[in-house]
């Protein structure tokens, strides 16, 4: 059986029901994953994947293993920590660093059955929206190997979209799992903040960070919440909240959901005529299903790009100062520094790349002394007024409908040349991490030259259910998740 | 805001970076857009608007003091670029 036929759901039930084993579905996988040609993959586990897929057959076989994901095999970014798996958030710092824990969500992950068949490639530690600023060079978009895959879960992505796995982790930090679904055609989810532990994810900023699936459905990603969701000891910001239960709310039933459409999203300039005509065609396909679709207006677009680079930047000039050549990972060569301090100052300066680096400086800089306030703190304010808009949207709409990015998938190359162009097609997406909300991209068409489209769904803090329900009742209504890159 | 290379190499210098004149002057650059473009936040007035933290109402959080296990020093160490049997090891800082 060819497991690039199913959905994870489906390879999990073919392996519950006994037409396909673990063991076969990790070979495929394996071999889909060593043939890839978009450069998704950072590592691939052979060896630890046939093992771990030969206990989980057994388990199966034995009735320890029942829930609907047991067997399939899963890919993970790399900056999520896999015990005895390298984990390099595709830096040069961390390029030797073999975690000795696993994340909360690869825990709950196993413990549900699953097998890990690599570690995906990635902006280094998240930073970017193009995956070009990997250390291990740039992913490719499969739909055309000239383009990016976006960023920063591009391997996520590109993976899924070239069959080279049926379901990825992600982390989505201001649009890293939404946006590169877009990209490629395929469906990411990112969770209320809160919701799924970051517990071994490597630290981009901590306020905005969280972890969420990639897959072709979005019941294939409600799968994956129900088993990495719920409280953990691990990490005090999750929540006390049902950690259950996505899978059922997948009614696909939304007579009567109230959708707001922000005039403004679609004032944005250099918004592709392309992407605004199948974003709107997805809202009437909604509405022919009995939602009640209306325009609305988020005043506030036009500063969620600032406010989010600020306190991004900040937040990871603070979590990357652990890297410093001690604890884990590389340290400059001896010839190259004189003394402690010289020694953080070489190992930091080589083992980082540009936009790291560049993103350090930001943060150092609008938490220094003399700037902090008109800065750090002003950007704090403007996410006081950004949630309180919100708040005030969701008081008369369940969801919120429009663009994953402006544009389709940028040639590669055109983003790192133009950085300021890359943090601005950001301005759908990064204000969703700002409030902490739900969100989902999924895809809605192709332009005309063949690349995917996605359409982004926002729900109020803690409605994921509504927000995956709504991504699932789209994809019963169409079939462009259905389509697939041929790889060339 | 006016972003000088002296506020660039000051900054470097905070965040333990090397930087080469030539880096120095293309981060003053790329720093100097985004800040400006930063700037743009001054247009909303924030006047009497409490800085946000936290999206939700988060209190502190306690467990219960047990002993539980930990991870092995070994398996730890083994991630250090240098250490003896006990310990990570880094240049002498004292004389």
């Amino acid at each position: 059986m060819d497991i690039f036929q199913m959905t994870a759901l489906e390879c999990g039930a073919a392996i519950r029901d006994g037409k396909l084993t673990a063991v076969e579905a990790a070979e495929q996988v394996l071999a889909a994953a060593e043939a890839d040609k978009t450069n998704a993959y950072i590592t691939v586990c052979r060896e630890q994947a046939l093992a771990r897929a030969a206990a989980v057959q057994a388990d199966i076989e034995s009735g320890r293993l029942t829930g609907p994901l047991a067997g399939v095999p899963f890919a993970i970014k790399d900056n999520i920590c896999t015990k005895g798996v390298k984990t390099t958030a595709a830096s040069h710092i961390l390029g030797d660093f073999t975690p000795v824990y696993n994340a909360t969500v690869m825990d709950r992950l196993e413990a549900a059955g699953a097998v890990t068949v690599g570690k995906l490639n990635m902006d280094e530690f998240a930073m970017g929206s193009t995956s070009e600023t990997s250390y291990y060079g740039p992913t490719k978009n499969p739909w055309d190997l000239t383009k990016v895959p976006g960023g920063s879960s591009g391997g996520a992505a590109a993976s899924v979209a070239a069959k080279s796995t049926l379901i990825s982790l992600g982390s989505d930090t201001g649009g890293s799992i939404r946006q590169p679904a877009s990209y490629c055609g395929v469906t990411g989810f990112k969770p209320t903040y809160g919701t799924v532990s970051r517990f071994g994810l490597i630290a981009y900023a901590s306020s905005l960070d969280q972890i969420g699936p990639v897959a072709r459905t979005a019941s294939d990603c409600a799968a994956v919440m129900d088993v990495i969701a719920g409280k953990d000891p691990m990490d005090g910001t999750t929540l006390d909240t049902p950690a259950a239960g996505y899978l059922d709310a997948l009614t696909g039933d939304i007579k009567g959901l109230r959708i707001g459409i922000p005039k403004e999203c679609y004032a944005t300039a250099g918004l592709d005529p392309e992407v605004a005509a199948k974003t709107r065609a997805a809202a009437e396909t909604l509405a022919a299903a009995g939602a009640v679709v209306e325009e609305i207006s988020m005043p506030f677009l036009e500063y969620v790009i600032p406010a989010y680079y600020i306190i991004a930047a900040a937040e990871a000039s603070s979590n990357l100062s652990r890297f410093d050549g001690v604890k884990y990972g590389f340290r400059a060569s001896k010839e190259d520094y004189s003394g402690l301090v010289d020694m953080y100052n070489a190992t930091r300066s080589e083992g980082f790349g540009t936009e790291v680096k560049k993103r350090i400086l930001l943060g150092t800089f609008v938490l220094s002394s003399g700037y902090y306030d008109a800065y750090y703190r002003k950007a704090l304010r403007v996410k006081a007024v950004i949630k309180q808009k919100f708040d005030e949207i969701f008081a008369g709409y369940d969801l919120i409908l429009c663009p994953v990015a402006p544009t389709t998938a940028p040639a590669l190359g055109k983003s790192l040349a133009d950085p300021m162009a890359m943090y601005l097609s950001d301005i759908f997406t990064v204000s969703v991490n700002i409030a902490g909300l739900p969100g989902i991209s999924v895809p809605c068409g192709f332009d005309k030259s063949g690349m995917p489209i996605g359409v982004q769904l926002i729900g109020k803090a803690l409605a994921d259910k509504t927000v995956l329900n709504a991504g699932h009742a789209f994809q019963m209504l169409t079939d462009y998740h259905k389509q697939f890159a041929e790889v060339k | 805001m006016q972003i000088t290379e002296e506020l660039v190499s000051y900054v470097a210098q905070l965040s333990r970076l090397r930087m080469s004149p030539e880096e120095t002057a293309e981060m003053q650059k790329q720093m100097s857009e985004i800040v400006s473009y930063m700037d743009k936040l001054n247009e909303l007035d924030t006047d009497g608007v409490e800085p946000l933290s936290h999206i939700f109402n988060i209190t502190n959080v306690l467990r219960d003091d047990t002993v539980a296990p930990s991870y092995a020093r070994e398996d730890i160490l083994k991630n250090a670029p240098e250490h003896t049997e006990e310990t990570f090891v880094v240049p002498k800082t004292v004389e």
